[in-house]
């Protein structure tokens, strides 16, 4: 289980996260959802010590990583797709691939398993990645954090820009590997993107944590998506 | 001498120019590429390599390529620990702030300069080939060496490239380049991927110095010319781009052995210093550059 305690995170000055304080366990999909600047981001990119928090605890299965630099982080299986995919552009698919292979030093039957997820990447392996689709960018981003083998997986608007049939088989993929047994924690800003997937929601503002609910109460009483996300559904 | 032979031996003369750039270059690019850290002090690491190939050359009596050897072994470990040194004490401390790093390796520039004249002196001093051969042509006879040099230059290029296209080392330098903070997600060191590289970078540029060395005399101030070549040479290929580096440094050091013999070494670095300024106001990144992440 993944299990963060009281995070304090700062740009500079300013307070990105206050008390953010989560867990999520093996084969549970938690969703953080919220405005823009909410601290959605901040608070992944907390948990791979890239924003280092100045105060708070993390924890994977009763492992304390909060001392470890960033580069540590993954090696424990925390894998990471960043918001706006960040792939390695000027590499190949396979090279991106082989990136994800280092963390752990898995081998290649890691990265046959996370190419079994995304078979369509198979035929671009040695293209640039920066030459591929959208859609077939955010599959690489995924398959590379797969890599890892993660227990872990935090996906920052995986489907950001994505047209609907590879939001609907992105979405496939999340429940595939929540039935396998990875711990999910889902970044989004659209509440139809997490309504399929989620087992609970995280609403955030302001850089914390306002009210955690189970996706059935969510469901039942839609204004807690008026009030944090400013929709009705 | 004809026109002709004489463009061709002022272009050998080029070509010789360009490879000891192209090494001096790569290491500079190499460095801007993965750390962003623009290395003031990197000529100064050409000097070194050539003073302690001076120093090799003296202590190894017998025949000069026992101490060409021996310098071009332990020169570069030397000057890439002294640099590796340099970046866990200043760069890491200052976080690699671009300006931050610009005003630190000036000030290891001027350390590395002064500690050389106390301990070596202000002569310049000479430092034998290791092997004596002219080749005769039909028009002039061409020094052995300098061709070697060449081959040289393009076995080490080639070496560079092989290292970063086809080796796990190769690949983690790129990630590191292309976005550091993805690499850090993907358990990439990047810190020291980034001490790697600048001991790397400053051992190309004390092999370039090495190579150099019976050429032009090994002197205290020989820095400042590589470094001003190399900067343009990396500006005009694309600061981070080892491809635009080789070209550049092909264009860079045929231009100034060309236009240095058949007119005057003024004209010669007029005309570097106006293709520099021609770039950056037409491609700011470089003819092969691209804007960083």
């Amino acid at each position: 289980m993944l299990k963060i305690e009281d995070f304090d995170s700062y740009y500079g000055q300013s307070q990105a996260l206050r008390g953010f304080s989560i867990s999520v366990s093996p084969g549970e999909v938690l969703c953080l959802l919220g405005r823009n600047g909410a601290g959605k981001t901040t608070a992944l990119k907390s948990i791979m010590g890239i924003v280092p928090p100045k105060r708070g605890r993390i924890s994977l299965n009763g492992v304390d990583l909060t001392a470890l630099p960033p580069n540590r982080i993954p090696m424990h299986g925390i894998g990471y797709v960043p918001q706006g995919r960040r792939l390695f552009s000027e590499l190949t698919v396979r090279e991106n691939l082989e990136i994800g292979l280092m963390t752990r030093q898995t081998g290649a039957e890691a990265m046959e398993r996370a190419l079994s997820y995304f078979p369509a990447l198979r035929e671009r392996f040695h293209q640039r990645s920066g030459t591929l689709s959208g859609g077939e960018q955010s599959m690489l981003a995924m398959a590379r954090a797969l890599c890892i083998e993660p227990t872990i997986l935090m996906l920052d608007e995986p489907t950001e820009g994505l047209m609907p049939s590879m939001i609907a088989a992105i979405r496939d993929v999340v429940v595939k590997l929540r039935e396998e047994g990875v711990g999910i924690l889902l970044v989004e800003q659209r509440i139809d993107a997490v309504l399929p997937v989620a087992d609970r929601i995280a609403f955030m503002d302001h850089g914390e944590i306002k009210v955690e609910m189970e996706i059935d109460a969510v469901r039942a009483d839609t204004s807690i998506l008026k009030k944090y996300l400013g929709v009705g559904h | 001498m004809g026109l002709g032979p004489y463009l061709l031996l002022a272009t050998l003369e080029g070509l010789v120019q360009a490879a000891v750039l192209c090494i001096t270059a790569a290491g500079l690019s190499l460095v801007f590429g993965v750390m962003r850290v623009v290395n003031v002090a990197h000529g100064e690491f050409v000097m070194l390599g050539a003073v302690i190939a001076w120093y090799a050359a003296s202590l190894l009596t017998g025949h000069p390529a026992l101490g060409f050897v021996v310098a071009l072994i332990i020169s570069p470990l030397i000057v890439g620990a002294i640099a590796a040194l340099s970046e866990r004490l200043i760069l890491k401390r200052l976080d690699y702030n671009p300006e931050a790093t610009i005003v630190a390796t000036i000030g290891l520039l001027y350390i590395i300069q002064q500690s050389v004249l106390i301990l070596y002196g202000p002569d310049a001093r000479p430092v034998d080939p290791p092997f004596y051969y002219t080749i005769r042509l039909p028009w002039f006879g061409y020094s052995a060496y300098k061709l070697f040099v060449i081959g040289a230059a393009i076995l080490i290029m080639g070496l560079i490239w092989f290292v970063l296209q086809k080796t796990r080392a190769g690949l983690i330098m790129r990630a590191t380049q292309f976005d550091r903070e993805t690499a850090q997600a993907f358990g990439i060191p990047v810190d020291k991927v980034s001490a790697y590289v600048f001991a790397l970078g400053a051992g190309l540029a004390a092999i370039a110095g090495i190579l150099v060395v019976p050429i032009q005399q090994a002197h205290y101030l020989m820095g400042t010319d590589p470094l001003l070549l190399s900067f343009i040479v990396v500006i005009i290929g694309g600061l981070g781009s080892m491809s635009g580096t080789v070209v550049a440094a092909i264009l860079i050091g045929l231009s100034d052995g060309i236009l240095s013999m058949m007119f005057s070494p003024t004209l010669a670095k007029m005309v570097s210093t106006l293709l520099v300024a021609l770039v950056l106001v037409f491609r700011p990144n470089g003819l092969f550059g691209k804007a960083a992440r």
